[in-house]
């Protein structure tokens, strides 16, 4: 405990405070009756375009993405980069998309993707699969949210030894975010992130902005940044060309992608195939869809497309953090040396404002991350307590609960979906959560034939999307097996090499899978058509999709 | 009145179709796979991507504002 910023830990812990106090507060916002799900859970289907815009962004440009993004490009340089195509990408296939998703759900219901794939495909086991592959893509992702916190804590100098009752004291502080953030959840449901996300929202772009322009001023511009940045390049290069026994040689690095040669696409193939299927798997996820049923109508849905990409220029300049931390020199400053040592590229951006602020900033900055985390934890775990309630409770334990046993059963939900993940990350470590996150992009992808196709045709058969989806999970969690990193033996890379006769493909291995899992679904449909297999009900009708209910249409139960 | 509408509508179909251009233009790195030309400081590739979420939002908020009585 001898290295604690005492100025900027005082600034953290009272903004840390002021959203806990309006997380609370939340729960009289436009009240509703929060013993109904979808008062709870979708914060009763209300939010307005600015509302929306904060609650969206805040929920998808999460803390990790904004520790992680800078993080793979002080790291690899320009293949970490992806992020930002992904993320361009995204919004023109919501604006087409998720309006049609918006609709069917208002008019049905439906609180879940799962719900949907029920009322569409008529098959609760189909349901059942949807959820359960939203749930367990969703646990990981909360735990590194958890991450994020960590890191921030550790770069305050909150460093405990010792244990209290079993637990290390260590994690103490991390343990005292998540019980505040589970009991304003509890109370105030999605009402609590969407306020929040205002607050979070604000430092975040104060903190980038000054960033953007304070650092460079020290480093001398953006040309001595690039500057700094290729000559580290070309350190690597001539360190990777002389061959030394036993060493092991140095990740790649590069200022732009490797280009392809006569006998593998290079970094290409792993740049355009991580930005599309990440951005097809963007709004597969259980939260980003609970963040686009709440919002009031389909104009807000498509607004929302042209105006998140605010977002993402912010999310590209963060990206640039990276080349700023290399330049800085944050890896060769020795104060820094522990937390290097504990969190690897993690720490670069921390590190890089504690180098570059007064303490006093540090500690906004430092909020703006950790408030970042929460936003999205807590859209998270309402998203998977929706699954829950929804499509297992609801389904295979008690046939027709009340609106509030419901919403009970979806709060308390949410708390064991939270410390699930708590537990994940103190149990498990952060390696486990990272490499299960990362499977988690691929098995969402999975969902997409039921879910996205499943909102322009009934074509394909039920029982060839189960067939499909398990297909699907199966080649994209053994493409992932097989990838050794520099510290791990499996699950190393997201990136699989797809050798064609001499001629390797590096690409996300999401994307391959779901091109097996589409295969193996548009054969079977044909077959089971032939043979005439049963097709379930199909509650929807074509003019569901278009529409936009009248305002009376609130609330309306579902269906089944 | 009626004819109108329809042709309206079948303008703003094919005004979906710029929604593609964002994907053609990021997810093809020969187009921006190189540092120069600099811009600021900043390599090709960068500013180059940079510039598409400009153009992307611009291009997502022309289609809804010619699409939205459709």
């Amino acid at each position: 405990m001898s290295n604690v910023n005492v100025t900027a830990l005082v600034i953290f812990v009272a903004l840390f405070a002021l959203v806990t106090i309006l997380g609370f507060i939340a729960a009289r916002w436009r009240a509703g009756d929060l013993n109904q799900l979808h008062e709870w859970g979708l914060g009763g289907r209300r939010f307005g375009t600015v509302v929306s815009w904060f609650l969206l962004g805040g929920d998808l440009y999460t803390a990790y993405t904004f520790i992680a993004v800078p993080a793979a490009i002080f790291g690899a340089g320009a293949a970490g980069f992806f992020a930002v195509p992904y993320t361009i990408i995204a919004y023109p296939f919501v604006f087409l998309v998720m309006p049609r998703l918006w609709s069917v759900s208002r008019k049905h219901g439906y609180v879940t993707p799962a719900d949907f794939v029920r009322g569409r495909y008529g098959s609760s086991t189909l349901a059942l699969v949807v959820a359960l592959t939203g749930i367990l893509a969703t646990m990981p992702y909360i735990a590194l949210q958890l991450l994020g916190i960590q890191v921030v804590l550790a770069a305050l100098g909150l460093q405990f030894t010792g244990s209290l009752l079993g637990l290390p004291l260590n994690d103490l502080p991390l343990i005292i975010a998540f019980i505040i953030l589970a009991a304003y959840t509890y109370t105030s449901g999605l009402r609590a992130p969407a306020m929040i996300a205002l607050v979070k929202d604000l430092l975040i772009y104060v903190t980038v902005i000054v960033a953007v322009i304070v650092i460079p001023m020290q480093l001398g511009g953006y040309g001595a940044i690039f500057g700094a940045a290729l000559n580290h390049q070309h350190a690597i290069a001539s360190l990777n060309a002389v061959h030394v026994a036993g060493a092991k040689p140095k990740p790649a690095f590069g200022l732009i992608l490797a280009p392809p040669t006569k006998a593998s696409l290079g970094a290409f193939g792993a740049y355009s195939t991580l930005a599309l299927g990440s951005a097809l798997a963007l709004f597969l996820y259980p939260h980003s869809i609970t963040g686009v049923l709440a919002s009031n109508s389909r104009n807000v849905i498509k607004r929302n497309a042209a105006l998140l990409p605010a977002y993402s220029f912010l999310l590209a300049l963060i990206a640039l953090f990276g080349y700023m931390a290399i330049a800085a020199g944050v890896s060769s400053n020795p104060a820094f040396a522990a937390q290097f040592k504990a969190y690897g590229a993690t720490f670069s951006v921390p590190a890089l404002f504690l180098q570059s602020f007064p303490s006093w900033f540090v500690g906004v900055a430092f909020a703006a991350i950790a408030i970042g985390a929460l936003v999205p934890a807590a859209v998270m775990s309402i998203a998977a307590a929706n699954l829950f309630t929804r499509n297992i409770y609801r389904e295979y334990f008690r046939k027709n609960p009340s609106a509030g046993e419901e919403a009970n059963v979806a709060k308390l939900a949410s708390l064991v979906v939270k410390f699930g993940a708590l537990f994940f990350i103190i149990a498990l470590g952060t390696q486990n959560a990272i490499n299960l996150q990362l499977l988690g992009g691929i098995w969402i992808l999975q969902t997409f034939p039921s879910i996205i196709i499943g909102l322009y045709t009934r074509f394909l058969h039920k029982w060839a999307l189960l067939i499909g989806w398990a297909a699907g999970m199966a080649t994209g969690t053994w493409m992932a097996y097989t990838q050794p990193s520099a510290v791990v033996k499996h699950f190393g890379s997201s990136t699989y090499p797809l050798h064609l006769g001499s001629y390797t493909a590096p690409g996300y291995a999401a994307l391959y899978a779901l091109i097996v899992n589409l295969v193996v679904t548009v054969v079977l449909t044909i077959i089971f058509n032939l043979v005439r297999l049963p097709a379930g009900n199909d509650q929807t009708a074509a003019s569901d999709f278009e529409t936009e209910p009248a305002p009376e249409m609130i609330g309306v139960g579902a269906e089944h | 009145m009626d004819n109108g509408a329809v042709r309206r509508g079948g303008a703003a179909k094919w005004l979906y179709l710029l929604l593609i251009l964002p994907f053609i233009a990021t997810l093809w790195p020969p187009f921006y796979n190189s540092l120069t030309p600099y811009w600021l400081g900043i390599p090709y590739f960068y500013w180059y991507q940079f510039l598409w979420i400009i153009l992307s939002a611009l291009i997502t908020g022309t289609v809804y504002f010619l699409t939205r009585d459709a």
